[in-house]
Formats: C-alpha cells, sequence, structure tokens
C-alpha cells in the first residue's frame, strides 16, 4: 500500500461554524506532507480528526489502512502526534517524560533503555537529561516531544505546527530530523505557517477556510499556479501601486524589500508589456519582468484569488 | 500485564507529580492534622464554667449545701447572687449570667413531697447548646443526691455506653477521618483530570493507547494511598493527643476506610469530568463539602433533620463511613457487622465510576 492517510468529503462543524469544509486527501507513505495555511484554515481540526480525538460530522478518514474513529484504538499504537502546544509534563525531567511514555507504550524494558538512549542522543537532550521539561528552552522542548513521539517508532507522525515556537536555526534542525525519519520510512504530516517549511515537503496541501485551495508538489504548484507572476522594481513602489490598483488583470499585489510582486490573471496575453507601458509615464525606469512564482504567490493566489473569483461569483 | 503496567506507569507519574508539588503534599499531611487539633479542642460538647446566678428563696442549709455542689461540678460559675425574681431576669438579659437557678422558699416540703420542682433552672436558649446542658444538670448527681435524701428514689437512670464519660473528643475524631478524607479526596482528585486538561497533557495522552479505566484507576490510585496514610494519621493522633479509643479491628476499619476513599475520590474524579477550569473544579467539590460536614451526622445528629435533609444525607459517602467508623473504632462492631452502610458505599462507588467513565472519553469533543 502506499497511501498512508485518505479521507473523503471530511467535514467539520462547531456549531455554525465549518470549520473543515468536505476536503479530500491522499497521503503516500514515507512523504512530508505539509498543511500549508493561515490560522483558522482548518489545519488543526483535520489532524485531530485523522487521529481520532475528533468525530468528523461527514466523510471517511483510513489511516494506515483503518477506518478511523471507529478503529482508532489500533492506529494510535502505529501513531506518534505532536501537538501544537507542548503538552508533556513540565514538573518530569526530560528522562521522566521518555521513561513514561514509553510505558504508555507498552515497550518492554530492554527496548525501553534502548530507545530512550538512541532518542535522547539523537535529539541532541543528553546535556538536559535531567532536567525538567518546563526548564527547557523552546527549542529544546520541541526536540523532547519530537523524541517522546518518536518512541515507539510510529510508521505515521502528525505535527501541528511543531515549530510555531522555535528559532530558525532550530527549525532547520528539525527538519533534519524529519527527513533523518522518513528516510527510515516514517510518513510525516506537518501543518506549518511557514512558506520555507512548506518548501521542503514532498507534498503541499494549502488550506483556505477549511478547504484545499491547491495541492501537490511545491514545484509543481509554483509551476501551475493560476496567474502570472510579474516582479516590479523601482524606488517609489507606492506610485507603482496607485498605477496597479486601477488595472483590472492585477489580482494581487505583495511587496518584498523594494520589489513587488504582482499576480495577474492567466489569460492576460502580454501582461509584462501592459504594464510597462501602464507605469512608462508616471514611474518611467521601472524595471518588469515575468518571474517563476515563489510557493508564497502561490499561496497567495491560492487562498486570495479564490475569494476574488467566490465574490465575483456571488456578484 | 501490559494493562496492569500502564496503570502503575500512570500511578508512579501521578505520584512524583505529587511529591513534588510541595504545597500540595504539605495539605495532605498538614490539613489532617492541623484539623485535628481544630476540632479535637476546639469542638467541645460538656460546656463547662458557665456563668449563673441564683436566686435563693429559701436559705436553708440545705439550699446552702445545694449550690456549693453546683459550684463544684465546675458546669456552672456561680457569679452573682440575686435578690430577687426581677434582678435574675436582669442579670441573664444582660448576659451576665446564662443561667439562673431558682431555689424555692419551700424546697425542703418539695423536696420531701416529691411532686413539684424544687428548683427551677432558667436558661439562656440564645446560646447554642446551653439547653442540653440544663437537661444534663437536671439528672446530675447533685440534685440526684438531695432528692434522695428527701425521698429516696429516682425515675431514670441514664448510662452512656461506649463513650462513660461523654467526651466530644471520643464522638468528634472518628468521624473527622471521614471529613479530613471528603476534604483531601475530593479536593485533589476533582482537580486531576481537568488540571491536564488545563497544561494540554490530556491531548497527548489520548492518543496514545492508554485506555480510559487505566487512566481513572492510575489517577486514582496515589490517592487512595494518601488517604490510608492520612487515616493511620487521624487514627495515631486522635490516640496519642485524645485518649480515642480502638476497640475493633484495625483491619476492618482500613477496609472500611479504603471503601470510602474509593468513594470519595471517584466522586472527585466525576467532578473532574464535569468541570472545564480547575477553579470550575474546586467550586463543585466545595459545594459537596458543606452538606457532607454538616449533614452526615458528624455534628448533629440525624434524629433532628427533617426527612428531606436525611435522605440528602443518605446520598452522601461521609454519612455511611462514619456509620461504620463509630461502629468499629467505639463500639467494636465488625466489618460484617455493618455491611449496609458498606453496601450503600459500595453501590455509591459504582455509580460515581461509572458516571466518570460515561462523562470521559478518549476525543476532544
Amino acid at each position: 500500500m502506499t497511501v498512508a492517510i485518505s479521507a473523503r468529503g471530511l467535514t467539520r462543524r462547531f456549531g455554525a461554524v465549518i470549520a473543515v469544509d468536505g476536503i479530500d486527501l491522499d497521503v503516500p507513505r514515507a512523504q512530508i506532507y505539509g498543511f500549508l495555511g493561515p490560522n483558522g484554515s482548518g489545519k488543526s481540526t483535520t489532524i485531530r480528526m485523522l487521529c481520532g480525538l475528533l468525530v468528523p460530522t461527514r466523510g471517511t478518514v483510513n489511516v494506515l489502512g483503518y477506518e478511523v474513529p471507529r478503529e482508532a484504538e489500533t492506529v494510535r499504537r502505529k501513531l506518534g502526534y505532536m501537538t501544537q502546544r507542548f503538552s508533556l509534563w513540565d514538573d518530569l525531567t526530560v528522562t521522566e517524560n521518555l521513561d513514561f511514555m514509553c510505558r504508555i507504550f507498552g515497550l518492554d524494558s530492554a527496548t525501553r533503555r534502548a530507545r530512550m538512549e538512541d532518542r535522547i542522543r539523537d535529539y541532541d537532550l543528553v546535556s538536559h537529561a535531567n532536567q525538567r521539561a518546563g526548564t527547557l528552552s523552546g527549542g529544546e522542548r520541541q526536540r523532547l516531544a519530537l523524541a517522546a513521539a518518536t518512541l515507539h517508532d510510529p510508521e505515521l507522525l502528525l505535527l501541528d505546527e511543531p515549530t510555531s515556537a522555535v528559532d530558525p536555526q532550530n527549525r532547520r534542525d528539525f527538519w533534519e530530523n524529519l527527513f533523518a525519519l522518513v528516510a527510515r520510512g516514517t510518513t510525516i504530516l506537518v501543518s506549518t505557517h511557514y512558506m520555507d517549511e512548506a518548501e521542503r515537503c514532498h507534498r503541499l496541501a494549502i488550506l483556505d477556510h477549511g478547504r484545499i485551495a491547491a495541492e501537490g508538489e511545491p514545484k509543481q504548484l509554483a509551476r501551475d499556479i493560476d496567474a502570472t507572476v510579474i516582479e516590479i522594481e523601482y524606488a517609489d513602489l507606492t506610485s507603482v501601486r496607485r498605477v496597479l490598483a486601477s488595472v483590472p488583470a492585477v489580482r494581487s499585489v505583495a511587496q518584498l524589500g523594494n520589489r513587488l510582486h504582482v499576480l495577474v490573471h492567466r489569460d492576460a496575453a502580454e501582461p509584462e508589456r501592459e504594464l510597462r507601458a501602464l507605469l512608462a509615464g508616471p514611474c518611467a525606469d521601472a524595471r518588469v519582468e515575468r518571474v517563476g512564482a515563489t510557493l508564497e504567490d502561490v499561496f497567495v493566489a491560492a487562498t486570495s484569488l479564490r475569494r476574488v473569483a467566490g465574490a465575483e461569483r456571488a456578484a | 500485564m501490559i494493562w496492569l503496567e500502564r496503570l502503575l506507569a500512570i500511578a508512579a507519574k501521578e505520584g512524583r507529580q505529587l511529591a513534588r508539588d510541595r504545597v500540595t503534599f504539605g495539605m495532605i499531611i498538614g490539613v489532617p492534622v492541623m484539623q485535628m487539633l481544630l476540632f479535637g479542642y476546639a469542638i467541645n460538647f460538656d460546656v463547662r464554667d458557665v456563668d449563673a446566678a441564683v436566686l435563693d428563696q429559701s436559705r436553708t442549709s440545705l439550699s446552702r449545701q445545694l449550690v456549693g455542689d453546683l459550684q463544684a461540678t465546675q458546669v456552672l460559675h456561680i457569679v452573682r447572687e440575686a435578690g430577687s425574681e426581677r434582678e435574675l431576669s436582669e442579670l441573664m438579659q444582660r448576659g451576665v449570667a446564662r443561667v439562673g437557678v431558682v431555689i424555692t422558699a419551700d424546697l425542703e416540703r418539695r423536696l420531701f413531697e416529691g411532686d413539684r420542682p424544687a428548683v427551677q433552672l432558667l436558661v439562656d436558649g440564645s446560646q447554642p447548646s446551653l439547653e442540653n446542658l440544663a437537661q444534663g444538670l437536671s439528672s446530675m448527681p447533685v440534685l440526684q443526691r438531695a432528692a434522695t435524701r428527701a425521698s429516696g428514689a429516682r425515675s431514670f437512670e441514664i448510662r452512656t455506653e461506649y463513650n462513660p464519660s461523654r467526651r466530644t473528643a471520643v464522638q468528634i475524631v472518628p468521624a473527622l477521618i471521614g471529613t479530613i478524607l471528603t476534604m483531601t479526596m475530593v479536593i485533589f482528585t476533582s482537580g486531576a483530570i481537568v488540571r491536564e486538561r488545563e497544561r494540554g497533557n490530556l491531548e497527548l495522552l489520548i492518543t496514545t493507547p492508554v485506555t480510559r479505566g487505566q487512566l481513572l484507576a492510575g489517577k486514582l490510585l496515589p490517592y487512595v494511598i494518601i488517604g490510608l496514610v492520612q487515616t493511620t494519621l487521624i487514627l495515631g493522633v486522635g490516640r496519642i493527643l485524645f485518649g480515642v479509643p480502638m476497640v475493633g479491628s484495625f483491619l476492618d476499619l482500613y477496609l472500611g476506610a479504603l471503601v470510602f476513599i474509593a468513594a470519595a475520590l471517584a466522586l472527585g474524579l466525576f467532578i473532574s469530568t464535569l468541570a472545564q477550569t480547575q477553579f470550575q473544579a474546586f467550586q463543585m467539590a466545595f459545594v459537596t463539602m458543606l452538606p457532607s460536614i454538616l449533614l452526615s451526622g458528624f455534628m448533629f445528629p440525624f434524629e433532628g433533620m427533617p426527612a428531606f435533609a436525611q435522605g440528602l444525607a443518605q446520598v452522601l459517602p461521609l454519612t455511611h463511613f462514619n456509620e461504620i467508623i463509630r461502629g468499629i473504632t467505639l463500639r467494636g462492631a465488625t466489618i460484617t457487622d455493618m455491611y449496609v452502610p458498606l453496601l450503600k458505599l459500595v453501590i455509591f462507588l459504582a455509580v460515581m465510576l461509572s458516571l466518570a467513565a460515561a462523562r470521559f472519553r478518549k476525543r476532544l469533543d
């Protein structure tokens, strides 16, 4: 079997709010699959439904060949879950936390000793082994949480915004650890709101308002972007923006340093020429170029363009 | 065996956390000792040295002897000699005297004939438990002696079994075991699940293979041990400081205590599954506390309560435990003699555990 998780029409309501709205999902094995989306886009709710913590309002979930939530208990033996918030015990030491989790997963004492030693070494916790978790730094806590989530060698790891409280260096190290796990055959589903992290995933689903706005490999997503990306470089970007505001084909404008990334409707024939002509008067020496889309452009296109399109349809 | 190992892992973790929480740990030992001292010394139904005034209308050697005897009992402390009924009633109204003793002018004749009371006791009913005192005084040997000397016989003889010296501590201390256990057990466990929910630990725990039963039982186990330690502590202090006897068997006592501890813990656990925050849990625990203390027969006898309150008392585990504990420690009953209250405790335990288990799901919704 090559699919670790598959979901069809997955929906979850909280009262009147639809947190997850009929998503279909296929997560291949031994890959890192990313959920990219802003806060409130339904990432955590989806992950919680996948591990049986929340019952879907509608739809079906199959995890590692088991139906969830019906067979959630079986899945839980093969699953490692890292919650958004640090959820180990602050008043226990690193070793005590790991030992407790080993026992909960029913590892025998020889395995327990070996795994704990491994994880403490692999996740660089040797000097903190007898320190209480409450006194660890953000990066250390997160390494401890990952160590705890992998003690039982799970086939699937669900990581809910694992790096939100971690500095960039620690984030890079953390991703190295994830790739090491994938190399050993683990499937990882990770949610994030960082573009650089999303870019590292094998596959990616962009979530927006409880729906999947775009899905695929990051590179492919950039190639298939539903817009043309124009980069404009100019000293006074404010006046450029003023000009762009009157162009109907322009879908969104985002500033990156002294450049603007402009997303233009795909069907516009030669948008860079059109924009150059428009800017020739007010912003004479502006450099206008068609560029390849970044993941950020994909994200903006997938989330904001759809909203605009929806609004147009409604009107 | 993995089943048991998981349960023990949870219990060990809880115990370790408990041992590190100095405040809580201090309360486990401190609360029972403090309450023992407080209740044991302060609550005293044996009233002594009550200020009294005497109106002696007889003024004979017998009446003087009677006043002397009253004084000698130390129950009354005669502060004034009133000259008239009016003065006596004034003294009582001003609160100078709580009890007025009126000795009639024809004291000797009344004692001799025995058909009318010779001595009248006026009692300040605005003060609690003074009325009991007067009841007690009227059967006291001092008046009896005067009566006996004159007419020969007493109509009633009262003998207090199992607590011959009628010391309050003897009744209070065994009942304190249950009261203190209720306080610590219900309050501590009511926070047990909520705390982990608040701190986010629960979300992790419920995605592991640990079962509801392991989780709930594992959390209770350390508190069962704490409860037994507290029981021992209270019994020991009661013995050493207050000379409370232990007539029955220790094994029976601990068996009874074990069932009660489990019942109190189950109540706390149920509260823990209802509350969303630790503060709510604490409030709910507190709500169960006051009726337990007031209605369980710890302070006031059931017989005086209206049917509604008696019914409510039947639902409280403390009521049945007090019955058991007094039976075993003071009357020398065995645990099998106490099967009715014991069975009620077991039913309470079963109901609470089922409710807690039904409320607690390994889910977030």
